[in-house]
This record gives structure tokens, C-alpha cells and sequence, in this order.
């Protein structure tokens, strides 16, 4: 009772330190911030597969890109209002999701992998080669950014609209990982036919983890297309969902709080490093050699290892 | 109603038979043991009839309900659990957590989406009695991976009855075990309900003699005898193959 309490508070703490945020940081470090909370929404998704349900997906920039897109075609050719689009590109994540989730559920482990990697590359070529509906690899600018009686166009406010989409995006995903249907996913993670033995439909299980998963990093994608005011195909990229993938591994998969940091220092690092060098993917390779080298359950492993050592002394 | 009916079962993996002909029959609340050596075919009996494998030829048919192409979520579903042989837990769970999800998928209530925290507690007593009745109460809060491999082989045993099963298989539950273990097993098996029927494999003799009512030996993939213990005991094939003659 008393670790729920000081789970409540923390995210209490959190909310009010990011809420502050815009009060003492400069115009490009809210920015900064705001992209900050979007992958770290997109990192979370990505673990309710590969965390909780133990489903290794490459592909997870599909939903992610599919949901951006939604937003620009809806808003840029066809019109509609920005605020509109939105839950047009969750339902639109959702059944990519959902018609993709029967194709790569036939396989496990590196076949799954594969053919969510595959899968998000037939989407992304056909960003990129049907230049008519989306102009090719010059992309879509223009995206208007959603108006709710209150311009979005301020950096300041875009972020609280953010955090707000995120906070409650998030305390989904806290109630679905800690309902039955969450330990039932762990469950799953840990033993398959022990699960069927059990009497639980396991593919079911899985189906609907992948599509609320889906939807969930449709709901990063759409913040994204607002957030650049721009989709190109690259939201689609393999190294989109391969930084995904390192964000969730680097914070440590199957916790919530771990792919969201894993996500903020990836990046923070990537503008870092970036203004530095153009070779930000090298050092990316060199973060994700180290992490599962010496901390192969991520940050969030490490500080379990260091508190037990510290209580053991 | 019978039981548990095989009838005459198959199984070939790739040009090997494991199961030639299988016909078993089990009563309600009967208590059977399935002698066999190594490779006799007794856990792809297991398999063929907990659903992991569909067999080549024949049925199997569970209170009257043909199940032999179900899934064995569905199998599970219509009374039937088991245990393995080599354990098959949640190794990063809580003892408590595997408890809750075994009651869940006999309940179908795992699809719950957000967490009712009244209708929580309810279960939480449940899997906290059942675990109390078979000795872990204890380890509730424990990562199942730390447990000791007699706790592990017990866990087993508790998951696979708390969906309270009509039919249980029990694949070698005391192999393994230390004497005093053993005798827990055991003792915890006799205090089962007498209209639960069960189907186990077991290696060690006494346990066998003790817990059946009756007994199927099998020797590469055929049955070769069944009968009660005197019958078994007296059977010559199975004194040659397995009972220890050189």
C-alpha cells in the first residue's frame, strides 16, 4: 500500500515539475521537451509489447507514421479540421494495427521481429513512392497545429497540450499493465503454454496487446505531425522504430517509467550530439552495444541492482 | 458419463510412432497411473490429450465432448488442467501473481482492461486460501524464479487446481523431490476431492501403488497392461520391461 502511495506522489511530483517546466527554460529547451514527452509516450507503447507481452517488434514506426500521416493528408489534401484528424489517426493506427497484428503473430522471437520490420517497410515505401498523395521523400509541411478556442502555435502551450495527451495516455497504460488483462500479458511474456494450460486464449491476448499498441504510438505519431507542423517518411524509417526500440531497451523494458526515460535521454542526446556531429546514429549504436552489454535490463534494471545492493549492505 | 476415453490415438513424428493405438478409459474420480520407461510415449499421451499435440489418428474424448482438435485453452476451459514435467511457471512473477492469473483463466476474467480494486481483494483471498492449503502461504510475495525446486513442483500443482478442474494430469509431480517432499506431494493428492479424476505419470513405485486405483503401463508407444495393482504386479511383460528384471 504504502510503494502505491509513493508511486501516486511521484507521478504527482513529476506532473508538477513538468508542468513548471515552461516557467524557467527557454523557448528551444520546451520545444526540446515537448518531443521529449512524445517518444517517451511512443517508447511506452512500444513496451506493452515487447515488455509486458514479450513481442520484440521492428516495425513499431508503422503505427507511429501511419497516424502522422492521417493527420497530414486529412488536414493538408483533404481539409479537415486539425482537431478532427486526430482521432482519425488513432483509428487509423488501430486498424493498421489490427490487420497487421494476424500476419505477425504467426511467428516468435526474430520472426515476429522480422516481419513487423518488414511490414512497416511496405508502409513506408508507399510514403515515399506515391509522390502524388505524399509528395515522396520531400514530405508534407503545413500541418496546422489543432485549435481548440486556443491557438496551439506558442511553443509553451503546444507543450501543455502535449503533457495533457500524455499524462492521460499514460494513466491508460498504468490501468491496463496493472488489470487482469496486464498480468495476463506478463503472463504470456513468461510462459505461453502455461497460459494455454491455464484456460487463456493467448493469441487473443496478444491481438489486442498489439493493437492497443499500435494505437498508443498512433497517438505519439499524431502529437509528432503537429508537434514539426511536417510528416516525411521517415516517421516510417526502420530507425524510427529502431530508436524505439533502443529507448525501451536503454530505460528497461517492462516498466513504464524506464522506456519513458530511456526515451527523454535518447532524445536529449540526439540534439546533443547532433549539433555536434551528423554521425548521431553511430553513437546510437555505441549506446545500445554498451547498454546491453553492461546493463541488459536497461536503466531501470540497474537502479533495482544498485538499491538491493545498497539494502543487502 | 466416462471420464476421460482415448480411443485408439496415434501420434507419428515424422517416420517414429510414439503412440501406436492408444484406447484408455477413465471413470469419474478414479485415480489412474501411467507406468511406462523413458520414451515409452507417456508424456505425448500427456500432450495429445492437454492439447499441446493433436495426434495422427484417433479421438479423444472428454466427458463426452469430443476434443481432439480444441485448443487447450478451450480443453482447459471445459474442466481439464495439468501439470508438466519439466516445470513450466512464471519465472518473473510473484507466487501470488501466478495464483491470481491461474484463477483468472479459469474465470475468463484475464480480458478485464482496468483494474476493479473491490473485486481485487476478493480474489487476492482466494489465491491467498488456496496457496495457505498447500503449504505457500509464505511465499505469496516471492519471485517464482527464487523458489526451491520442491516449492516450484508444489506451485505447479496448486495452479493447476485452482481453476478447480474436473480432470487433472499430473506429469511426474514428485520427480525430483526429496523423500519428505515427496510424501507432502502425496499426502496432498489424497486430500484432493474424491470426484476430481485424475491421470498421472509417475516414475517412483510406491508413490504408484499408493495413489492408483488403477494402472496403464505403456512400452514404445503401445499400452501393454492395465488393471489394478495386484494385476500389474503379477504381469510378467511388465516385471520384464519395467519393474527391474535384467
Amino acid at each position: 500500500m504504502t510503494a502505491r502511495l509513493l508511486a501516486i506522489a511521484g507521478a504527482i511530483a513529476a506532473l508538477l515539475l513538468l508542468a513548471a517546466l515552461p516557467a524557467f527554460m527557454r523557448e528551444y529547451s520546451v520545444a526540446l521537451a515537448t518531443k521529449m514527452l512524445i517518444f517517451a509516450l511512443f517508447a511506452m507503447s512500444l513496451d506493452l509489447l515487447l515488455g509486458y507481452t514479450g513481442l520484440a517488434s521492428l516495425g513499431h514506426a508503422a503505427y507511429f507514421g501511419v497516424a502522422a500521416y492521417t493527420v497530414a493528408l486529412l488536414v493538408v489534401r483533404a481539409g479537415v479540421s486539425s482537431g478532427l484528424a486526430f482521432p482519425a489517426a488513432l483509428a487509423a493506427a488501430a486498424v493498421t494495427g489490427a490487420v497487421f497484428a494476424p500476419l505477425a503473430l504467426r511467428a516468435r522471437g526474430s520472426y515476429f521481429l522480422m516481419i513487423t520490420f518488414a511490414l512497416a517497410q511496405v508502409v513506408w515505401s508507399v510514403a515515399f513512392g506515391w509522390r502524388t498523395l505524399t509528395n515522396g521523400d520531400d514530405g508534407m509541411p503545413n500541418v496546422v497545429r489543432p485549435n481548440f478556442g486556443f491557438s496551439l502555435d506558442n511553443t509553451a502551450a503546444f507543450y501543455y497540450f502535449t503533457l495533457a495527451v500524455v499524462a492521460v495516455a499514460t494513466l491508460l497504460l498504468v490501468g491496463i499493465v496493472t488489470s487482469p488483462f496486464g498480468r495476463a500479458l506478463r503472463g504470456i511474456r513468461e510462459s505461453e503454454s502455461r497460459m494455454q494450460a491455464l484456460g487463456f486464449n493467448v493469441w487473443r491476448y496478444q491481438y489486442v496487446a498489439f493493437v492497443l499498441s499500435a494505437t498508443f504510438a498512433g497517438i505519439a505519431g499524431a502529437l509528432y505531425a503537429y508537434y514539426n507542423r511536417f510528416v516525411g517518411p521517415e516517421y516510417l524509417y526502420v530507425i524510427q522504430s529502431a530508436e524505439a526500440l533502443i529507448m525501451v531497451i536503454l530505460g528497461g523494458a517492462g516498466t513504464l517509467i524506464g522506456p519513458a526515460v530511456g526515451a527523454g535521454l535518447i532524445v536529449f542526446l540526439e540534439d546533443f550530439i547532433s549539433s555536434m556531429t551528423e554521425h548521431w546514429v553511430l553513437v546510437l549504436g555505441v549506446i545500445y552495444v554498451l547498454v546491453t552489454l553492461f546493463a541488459p535490463r536497461g536503466l531501470s534494471g540497474l537502479v533495482n541492482d544498485l538499491r538491493r545492493l545498497r539494502s543487502a549492505k | 458419463m466416462t471420464a476421460l476415453v482415448v480411443e485408439d490415438v496415434s501420434k507419428n513424428f515424422g517416420g517414429v510412432a510414439a503412440l501406436s493405438n492408444i484406447s484408455l478409459g477413465i471413470e469419474p474420480g478414479e485415480r489412474r497411473v501411467l507406468l511406462g520407461p523413458n520414451g515409452a510415449g507417456k508424456t505425448t499421451l500427456f500432450h495429445s490429450i492437454s492439447g499441446n499435440v493433436v495426434p495422427s489418428a484417433g479421438r479423444i474424448i472428454l466427458f463426452g465432448a469430443d476434443i481432439t482438435r480444441l485448443r487447450p485453452d478451450r480443453r482447459a476451459r471445459l474442466g481439464l488442467a495439468r501439470t508438466f514435467q519439466i516445470t513450466n511457471l512464471f519465472p518473473r512473477l510473484t507466487v501470488l501473481d501466478s495464483v491470481l492469473l491461474a484463477l483468472d483463466g479459469a474465470s475468463g476474467r484475464g480480458m478485464q482492461l482496468l483494474s476493479l480494486t473491490a473485486n481485487d481483494r476478493d480474489r487476492d483471498g482466494q489465491a491467498r486460501a488456496l496457496l495457505d492449503r498447500w503449504g505457500l502461504a509464505e511465499a505469496a510475495p516471492r519471485i517464482v524464479r527464487t523458489l526451491s525446486y520442491g516449492e516450484q513442483r508444489q506451485l505447479e500443482i496448486a495452479l493447476a487446481l485452482a481453476g478447480r478442474p474436473r480432470l487433472l494430469l499430473l506429469d511426474e509431480p514428485t520427480a525430483g523431490l526429496s523423500p519428505a517432499e515427496t510424501r507432502r506431494v502425496v499426502t496432498m493428492v489424497h486430500a484432493l476431492p474424491r470426484d476430481m479424476t485424475i491421470l498421472m505419470i509417475e516414475h517412483d513405485m510406491d508413490v504408484a501403488f499408493e495413489l492408483a486405483d488403477r494402472i496403464a503401463v505403456m512400452h514404445q508407444g503401445r499400452l501393454i497392461a492395465e488393471g489394478d495393482q495386484a494385476a500389474i504386479r503379477a504381469n510378467g511383460q511388465v516385471t520384464d520391461i519395467y519393474l527391474g528384471a535384467d
